[in-house]
């Protein structure tokens, strides 16, 4: 087995040699996609790279700061608004992006301030109500949400002589990525470990001089980044948003792809993004059913496997590691 | 001038009744357990299905009425026993319930709508809406009459169970303190249990008053089970009577509103309601004051 000796061992990315030899297929999986599988599969894969960054972002609110929102199809609706209007004014893909992300913080910030004094259920409700009321100011408001028609978003063009489809997979694999890695480093930063003393005991980490004001703040805002960069990204594919997209069954969603991938794990984040985009696909037959397995799911998960899917990988991983011994 | 404002106030009234039954569920179950129960209204849609069902199938309005009461009692006694009791012996945390709570909500709407279908159907109910009687300078609708006095019915008989009976002393005892209740040989799951039942049977209360009025589809209960959380929000999440007195200011501001301000923006009052007292007051009007030891 791999022992740890030193902090620097510690951080290397891909301890073992076979770990990298996984990393390496996956990659060329990833890679490959676009050009072995049909058109639908691709869209499917770009989908669960946005879809991922919404979710990472989710968890590092209630998975490593411990903070619940039931509210993230606010935070989506924002960004993918923010992101349609900039596109229309004629802003880049990437200055759009860049500012729907920023515009969703800072709501994120202001939402925020309810959770200094709020808790467990009370956060919950005050962030669903939030949901709730963008949602609606969303669905009132014309001049925001561009009325009964919505927004048109222009496509992006192809690159590098790639087709549309091939090019957003690349672009937002690309970016999903950038998140990971992002996310990774957050966590391993005075940043996350200042969330992850919140989340287990925030009066012990305010003793030890973590400003939870600052911090507290800091997770929804970062949070609300990412989701709001998953908004954007999401209207830019579907090249169309209306506001009846982002209702509250979007929220659960996202907060049942952060149970089921597993709560304060990023591997677990882009898990959970591809079960809630798959399910949907492989029981679409049977579209009735999609709530009763992400609530069976969920109960089982909660019961039995408390780490989600990627908890169940781990130990899969180390059961095919001692084998045959156990 | 002043009949619209009494009109609009009844109207309220009307609407808070119903909320009152929602939020007094809610507060039941919060106060019990401290789980905010997520399922609370997709309980209530799953058993004014089942009445539905009854009724179309030519049983008597009592019958279907009593007959998914004890529906939704029985799904919430057995969500208890069966998920939240087994999650808190694998040592989920508070957290964890409320997340148990929305898993069943997503069960049972997946239920509802494989069994019933996502089409909007009406409830065959003997209490019309149509006719209407006048008292004094306003009118008011039949349908409004049996909500009022169902609100105030449920009201009345959930004071009575819990402050005058012995079980609803059992109750109050268990939700001070689980620990002590125990000690003193109170079956507190069995009493925790009852609570559960006697809370989703309110909510059904509330969703087959409220079908009339609306259409009954799978989602029909989701923004008066949210309003219901407002409401209990805004009287106190762990009081009874602040249950009914927020649902009732709640129900007349936001008929007010819809009267005077703005129609579109009538259900977006709630959640601002949320947000600013929870911000000025997290306690509630009647709550008590939550205090954390270190």
């Amino acid at each position: 087995m791999d022992l740890i000796e030193s902090y620097s061992q510690e951080l290397r990315f891909a301890r073992r040699p076979i770990t990298r030899v996984l990393l390496g297929l996956l990659v060329l999986a990833v890679v490959a996609l676009p050009w072995v599988a049909p058109d639908h599969v691709v869209f499917l894969g770009t989908l669960i790279a946005l879809y991922a960054i919404g979710v990472m972002g989710q968890n590092i609110l209630i998975g490593y700061t411990g903070q619940i929102s039931f509210g993230q199809a606010g935070f989506l609706a924002i960004g993918a608004f923010a992101f349609g209007h900039l596109r229309i004014w004629g802003a880049p893909f990437l200055l759009a992006l860049v500012v729907a992300g920023a515009v969703a913080a800072l709501a994120g910030a202001v939402v925020g301030f309810p959770s200094l004094r709020l808790k467990g259920p009370y956060l919950s409700i005050a962030t669903l109500g939030f949901g709730v009321a963008v949602y609606q100011i969303f669905v009132n408001w014309e001049v925001l949400s561009g009325g009964r028609s919505g927004l048109s978003i222009a496509r992006i063009k192809p690159l590098l002589g790639l087709t549309t489809t091939q090019t957003i997979y690349y672009a937002y694999v690309l970016l999903l990525v950038v998140f990971t890695l992002a996310t990774c480093n957050l966590i391993s930063s005075y940043v996350g470990r200042a969330f992850v003393a919140i989340r287990d005991a925030d009066i012990a980490a305010e003793v030890n001089g973590v400003n939870l004001t600052r911090y507290k703040l800091l997770a929804f805002a970062i949070s609300s980044f990412y989701t709001g960069v998953h908004g954007a990204l999401y209207a830019q594919v579907l090249g169309h948003i209306e506001p009846q997209i982002f209702n509250i069954g979007e929220s659960l969603t996202l907060f049942v792809a952060v149970i089921i991938g597993g709560v304060a794990s990023i591997e677990g984040s882009i898990l959970g993004a591809a079960f809630v985009l798959l399910i949907p696909k492989v029981l679409s037959d049977f579209r009735e059913m999609v709530p009763v397995v992400y609530g069976v799911t969920i109960l089982v998960v909660l019961i039995f496997e408390p780490l989600g899917l990627f908890g169940r990988w781990l130990k899969t991983r180390l059961y095919f590691q001692l084998w045959p011994f156990r | 001038m002043i009949e619209k404002l009494l009109q609009y106030t009844l109207t309220g009234f009307s609407a808070g009744s119903l909320y009152a039954l929602v939020a007094l569920g809610i507060v039941l179950i919060y106060r019990s357990t401290r789980v905010l129960n997520f399922a609370h209204g997709d309980i209530a849609t799953l058993a004014t299905f089942v009445s539905f069902s009854l009724l179309s199938h030519k049983y008597s309005f009592p019958v279907a009425f009593v007959v998914s009461l004890l529906v939704g009692a029985a799904v919430g006694i057995a969500f208890y026993f069966g998920v939240l009791v087994r999650a808190q012996r694998a040592g989920a945390n508070l957290l964890g319930m409320v997340i148990l709570t929305l898993g069943l909500a997503l069960v049972i709407e997946g239920v509802v709508v494989w069994h019933w279908g996502a089409e909007p159907v009406s409830l065959p109910f003997p209490i019309s809406d149509t006719k209407t009687y006048r008292v004094g300078p306003v009118v008011v609708s039949q349908l409004s009459i049996a909500t009022m006095a169902a609100g105030l019915l449920g009201s009345l008989l959930l004071y009575l169970l819990v402050q005058k009976t012995r079980l609803g002393l059992a109750m109050r005892a268990t939700s001070e303190n689980v620990m002590a209740a125990q000690t003193l040989g109170i079956p507190t799951r069995m009493v925790l249990s009852v609570s559960w039942g006697v809370a989703s049977a309110l909510g059904v209360v509330a969703g087959i008053f409220l079908a009339p009025a609306l259409l009954l589809d799978p989602f029909f209960m989701l923004d008066p089970f949210l309003k219901g959380f407002a409401a209990a929000v805004l009287g106190g999440l762990n009081s009874l009577p602040g249950a009914v007195v927020g649902a009732l200011i709640l129900g007349v501001a936001e008929s007010l509103t819809g009267a005077y301000l703005s129609i579109q923006f009538k259900n977006t009052l709630a959640f601002l309601i949320i947000i600013v007292v929870l911000l000025l007051r997290p306690e509630g009007l009647l709550g008590k004051q939550f205090k954390e030891r270190v």
